[in-house]
């Protein structure tokens, strides 16, 4: 579905990330794991078109994502960001904001958000307004956003970190069971590996910058590619 | 001493010409303010430094350039603008302009950067994320408003040096408090004083009634949180 050839983007001036070589196909949970400032959020952005790469390509269904028509392309995915981003408006309304976007007849919109609502069990909130939820019914809302789009592509940077243990395991848990009964392309960045390995078929690693080792999350624990992805995969706290 | 009939035209137009000012400034501001705080360019600081200083730009200034651009001799004088309504529209709108323009951009530069990433990636083509990053600053953008028009309605230098306070075209409630003051009738000056502070007062009370009732359900959402 996606092919990323000889990727090059830099950030202020220096190199942001670099990636010789990866395929994401269609159906599959690519989890992205490095430490902070690797560049994870870098190819998530490069993905969605909202930053140009200086060389290198990203394929779209066979087609460079720079001949695709911007927003045609935008509207084929969905962006979770790392903090929820909702807008002041009720929890319903934020979930319909991308149908609304896109054009979506009030009947279908009606629908959707009703089956998103009640598949992320924020049902009894959605008259709520956003500043009156707490992190972790903010971030459900924030899912519903993205998955009632029903986007060919789902990417989603870090969405659980700012959350309580609890909550953010729950959430793991729910996001887990939706990824799995819905079948949708995802790349979900984390560095977090357990919930990497729990949520993805493959793991991608980067680390300084530079994509370093793709596969699946036992191979890259018992076979790290280089010193960098061993490393970083020693740094990590045992409960991870 | 000025009659009721004539102190209604004067509050009628001191309100048009003040209204009329502060819509072309959001029409001129809004925009201009969002292309500043929105956009990534390397002029971006300098611009913003300028608008800073337009915001306080002295009303006698303005007052003193719009007149010699629409004096009869001037570069516009063919239009004979000087000593007409218009005139003081241009005048106000010059000072009211930056200040719409600079706090808008400081508005939608509060919002979290994200936002427009977030909606970017929901599906939102530049026009929607414009218009709803507006609909998400709206109580900031509500006080720019305030802010334009209180600079013009209470202004008097421009006022009276591109309108030349003629009684029954170009009188306004400041120029006319200026006159009654120079002529000695303090208490008509007074009298005056108070409308225009009446005046403003209820303006900006229907506008702050308006950003009040957004803070509201703020409000009642973080004591729900706690």
């Amino acid at each position: 579905m996606i092919q990323i050839l000889d990727l090059l983007i830099q950030r202020n001036g220096s190199d942001a990330l670099r990636v010789d070589s990866l395929d994401i196909h269609r159906g599959e949970t690519l989890a992205v794991v490095g430490p902070n400032g690797a560049g994870k959020s870098t190819l998530l952005l490069a993905l969605a078109r909202l930053i140009r790469p200086v060389s290198g390509e990203i394929i779209y269904d066979g087609k460079s994502l720079m001949q695709l028509d911007e927003l045609e392309y935008r509207r084929k995915i969905s962006f979770v960001f790392q903090a929820p981003l909702l807008m002041d408006m009720t929890v319903e309304q934020n979930v319909a904001l991308g149908l609304k976007f896109r054009g979506t007849s009030k009947d279908e919109t009606r629908e959707r958000v009703g089956k998103w609502i009640k598949q992320t069990g924020i049902e009894s909130l959605s008259k709520r307004r956003a500043g009156q939820l707490s992190g972790g019914e903010a971030q459900r809302v924030s899912l519903a956003r993205a998955f009632v789009l029903e986007p060919e592509l789902l990417l989603l940077d870090e969405p659980f970190s700012s959350l309580d243990p609890p909550t953010r395991a729950k959430l793991i848990e729910d996001l887990s069971a939706l990824l799995k009964a819905d079948h949708r392309t995802a790349v979900f960045v984390t560095h977090n590996l357990n919930e990497a390995a729990k949520l993805s078929h493959r793991i991608a690693v980067i680390v300084g910058g530079r994509l370093r080792q793709v596969g699946p999350a036992r191979q890259i624990k018992a076979h790290p590619a280089d010193e960098a992805v061993e490393a970083f995969l020693q740094e990590l706290p045992r409960s991870r | 001493m000025l009659i009721d009939s004539e102190i209604l035209q004067i509050t009628i137009l001191s309100i048009q010409v003040s209204a009329i000012a502060t819509v072309i400034s959001l029409v001129i501001g809004l925009p201009f303010g969002t292309w500043l705080a929105l956009g990534n360019f390397g002029a971006r600081s300098f611009i913003l430094s300028i608008i800073n200083t337009g915001m306080a730009l002295p009303p006698v200034v303005v007052g003193l350039v719009v007149a010699i651009m629409l004096w009869r001799s001037g570069p516009l004088g063919e239009l004979r603008l000087i000593y007409t309504p218009i005139a003081i529209i241009i005048a106000q709108t010059i000072i009211a302009a930056p200040v719409v323009t600079g706090l808008t951009a400081a508005a939608l530069e509060a919002l979290d950067p994200r936002l427009q990433q977030q909606l970017l990636g929901l599906g939102a083509s530049r026009v929607q994320m414009v218009w709803y990053l507006w609909r998400e600053a709206r109580l900031p953008l509500l006080a720019a408003l305030m802010a334009g028009f209180g600079s013009v309605i209470l202004e008097v230098g421009a006022s009276m040096m591109v309108g030349g306070n003629i009684r029954g075209q170009t009188r306004v409630l400041t120029t006319a408090i200026v006159l009654e003051t120079s002529k000695g009738e303090f208490g008509q000056a007074l009298a005056l004083s108070t409308l225009l502070l009446v005046l403003t007062y209820l303006i900006n009370l229907a506008l702050t009634w308006i950003q009040q009732r957004g803070r509201k359900a703020d409000g009642q959402s973080a004591r729900r949180k706690s």
